[in-house]
């Protein structure tokens, strides 16, 4: 830590960020407005499958920058998971060097095009920048910049490729290739390693190809990253599910010596409810899968998807927002937030929820569906909900929903969407005798390694966490690749 | 990509293909499937692994031209690749020394249980098979169950071959005649549940190899969701057997025809499109 203080201290003392300091007094930064995202009309981008943020100009993005005060103890590097060097990028965009900011996001952060679209800013850097700790008025739009950077190098055709250290013929195993995934073979290929990054999928990107849509994360970005890690040497196997195709221990004889499950929390709950397992119910899992990855909604992909009049989805998280504004560009007359609780306590991202509630989505707040109907062919077309009301918090802090008896009443719906939670996918730990797992289900790792009762086995995002973020899953495989290294050195030193 | 090495014509709307994936045939046993993916642009759909070479490194899929994907699959040749092939998949079958092991197949699902018929004889049980199809045509892979039965039973709804009668008429004399310790019904959702009805009248054991709408395979999607013994369940990672009694088959039915409508527009769409590519 001490290190990373100095080093920070040293870049920011570098003669362009001195001069570019004092090129602008601070009460003149600080008198400046934080920029708009521009965003699609809502009427608009709600008929197809356009990026609702549109992303900042040049313009926009160098004035934006001028806002950064280059502080002296940049708080905001503390509230990022994967601790970018968040002044030096910015001012990099501040000096009009774009390739500069890119490079320079890309020493921490494999993704920087993802993140600067998906990340939770709000909660995370953006939370711990001085504006928002002493200033008390808009922090930098740290994301916004972010993205401005990764897209504008993509966008030049120039991409700039980390320099990797000479091969060390070292094989480790990444399983799945989800945002956990990625982050841990974009470190350790540099490193030296050879990372061979197993999917089970067809394609690479776990659930940021077949979860988050097209509208907040265009499939075409993150295949430009992992084109990125290709071209840095990391192999993908797609249709390879480790555990079944070949497990840990056979991987282990094909001369593996340490491994990274990233393999997520693949296993969609359900509420268990009566009528559940009508047509037209299906987990946003299967919803999004069908929409994103396999394009069901185009005419030309041979996966169906179903269409519906009224549809609902049951749940506030990021996740059911997705569903709901997909099924709104699908046609929808009514698409529907089903939640038992109220706004305020709604997991999803402020931003996701306003953009939906711009596009016409439909907030049932303090409502719980207890029972499905079906028409005679087996789809769903009604849904018996239970209104709530908030009694005490419980133990996330949040006010409990208590049902209000006799409150009963029926809805129309034709297409219910759940999206009450993941559970982690057991197709790992059910293959690795002696593997610690929670009672949940989730792999038990020392939280600074990341490593798991099996030595040679390291683990990172939501099979660890049970359901988190992009960048919470990417800040655990950085620190998992460290691991993975000290105990890859420390292995082969006591071989040797 | 996995080549396929070759291609029997079982039937006018039945192929059996081999196809080059030498991990799964490695590691395959009674009971697993893959999900393959004909083309860019194609549709994931679970198949069961008929047999495998592990030397040549090749698996044996039986497909039934039904819907855009079966007919695609049917209409490869040899050379050709399937796009992709994950597995195997899925829980194995149960294989213990029961006794005598009472097997049914109704149509395609022979070639599933051909493994099985297979694991059960080489278990040491005495095996009597009943196949069953709509036609002569329909019946397969007859000579090579054949070869691991201690005695087989043909039954076509038409008398065109065997015995004329359904599959369960076949069942119950067996059941009736000697002591059946065990059954393993696979076939389609409507004949397992006659058959898994039946052997429930004689209280006799019996898992039913289920066929579901799978997305991914691995327990991401939850399409594949069955009711057992009034549990939710998922075919891909809790199954494809399940104990046949404890089975919500009308469940099935109905979940079996949850894309029906878009399923029947789209073939008749690709069907059309073939017809212009020809003319």
């Amino acid at each position: 830590m001490e290190n990373m203080v100095e080093h920070l201290a040293q870049e920011r003392s570098l003669e362009w960020r001195e001069a570019l300091r004092k090129s602008i007094k601070s009460k003149d930064r600080t008198s400046l407005e934080r920029i708009d995202m521009p965003e699609a009309d809502p009427v608009e981008r709600a008929k197809g499958h356009i990026e609702v943020n549109q992303g900042l100009s040049v313009q926009m993005a160098v004035e934006e920058s001028r806002r950064c005060l280059d502080c002296p103890d940049p708080t905001c590097i503390q509230g990022c998971p994967v601790s970018i060097n968040i002044p030096k990028f910015i001012k990099y965009i501040e000096k009009k060097d774009f390739a500069g900011a890119a490079r320079s996001l890309k020493e921490t952060n494999a993704l920087p095009a993802v993140c600067g679209r998906v990340c939770p800013q709000e909660i995370q850097c953006e939370a711990s920048c001085f504006y928002t700790l002493k200033l008390k008025t808009p922090p930098v739009a740290i994301g916004h910049l972010e993205r401005f950077a990764a897209d504008w190098e993509r966008k030049s055709g120039n991409m700039f490729i980390p320099e990797v250290a000479p091969a060390n013929g070292i094989k480790v195993a990444v399983v799945g290739s989800g945002p956990s995934g990625l982050a841990v073979a974009g470190d350790l290929v540099r490193l030296g390693y050879a990372i061979t990054v197993f999917e089970a999928l067809h394609e690479p990107g776990g659930v940021l190809k077949y979860g988050i849509p097209e509208f907040r994360l265009p499939n075409e970005i993150v295949d430009v990253e992992i084109d990125n890690l290709k071209k840095m040497g990391v192999e993908f196997l797609t249709n390879f599910v480790v555990g079944k195709t070949a497990t840990i221990q056979e991987l282990k004889e094909e001369g593996y010596q340490a491994f990274f499950a990233g393999s997520g929390a693949g296993l969609p709950n359900f509420m268990h409810i009566p009528g559940e397992n009508a047509n037209g119910i299906m987990s946003s899992n299967e919803y999004l899968t069908r929409v994103n990855l396999m394009n069901a909604a185009h005419d030309d992909y041979d996966t169906p998807v179903l269409l519906g009049k009224n549809v609902a989805v049951i749940g506030g998280g990021n996740t059911a927002m997705d569903s709901v504004r997909t099924a709104k560009r699908l046609g929808a007359e009514r698409a529907m937030i089903v939640y038992r609780r109220t706004l305020e306590e709604m997991p999803a991202r402020n931003e996701e929820i306003k953009h939906a509630q711009e596009e016409g989505i439909e907030f049932l707040n303090l409502n719980n569906p207890v029972e499905y109907f079906a028409d005679k062919n087996g789809r769903v077309n009604r849904i018996r909900l239970q209104k709530m009301e908030l009694g005490e918090p419980d133990a996330s802090g949040r006010k409990k929903p208590v049902p209000i008896e006799g409150s009963e009443y029926e809805l129309e719906a034709d297409l219910v969407i759940v999206s009450v939670g993941v559970s982690p996918n057991p197709l790992i730990p059910q293959s690795i005798p002696g593997l610690k797992v929670s009672r949940w289900g989730t792999i038990v790792v020392d939280e600074k390694e990341m490593q798991s009762s099996v030595p040679e086995l390291f683990a990172g995002g939501d099979i660890v966490r049970g359901g988190a973020t992009v960048i919470l899953a990417m800040g655990d495989g950085r620190h998992a690749a460290a691991g993975i290294d000290r105990y890859l050195k420390k292995k082969n030193r006591s071989a040797s | 990509m996995n080549k396929i090495i070759s291609i029997e014509h079982l039937s006018e709307n039945v192929v059996k293909l081999s196809i080059e994936a030498p991990r799964i045939a490695k590691k395959r046993k009674a009971g697993h499937f893959v999900i393959v993916k004909i083309g860019e642009k194609g549709e994931r759909i679970p198949l069961t692994i008929s047999s495998s070479d592990p030397e040549k490194g090749t698996i044996t899929l039986v497909v039934q031209r039904v819907g855009v994907t079966s007919h695609k699959i049917a209409n490869l040749h040899v050379g050709d690749s399937v796009t992709d092939v994950v597995g195997p998949l899925g829980l194995t079958t149960h294989i213990e020394k029961f006794g005598t092991v009472l097997c049914a197949g109704g149509g395609v699902g022979t070639a599933p249980l051909l493994p099985i018929v297979e694991a059960m004889h080489k278990a040491g049980n005495r095996v009597i098979t009943v196949l069953a199809a709509r036609n002569k045509e329909l019946i397969i892979l007859e000579e090579e169950i054949g070869g691991f039965s201690d005695e087989v039973v043909i039954m076509t709804d038409d008398g065109s071959y065997g015995r004329q009668g359904l599959v369960t008429h076949g069942m119950e004399e067996i059941i009736q005649r000697e002591k059946v310790d065990f059954a393993v019904i696979i076939g389609p959702a409507i004949m397992m549940k006659f058959s898994s009805m039946l052997t429930q009248k004689y209280n006799i054991p019996t898992v039913a190899s289920l066929n579901a709408i799978m997305v991914d395979g691995t327990g991401m999607c939850g399409a594949c969701r069955v009711s057992v013994g009034g549990a939710t369940k998922f075919v891909c990672v809790d199954g494809p057997e399940f104990d046949a009694h404890e089975v919500n088959f009308d469940e099935l039915l109905t979940r079996l025809g949850g894309f029906k409508d878009e399923e029947f527009k789209a073939y008749q769409t690709f069907l059309e499109t073939l017809k212009k590519e020809v003319t």
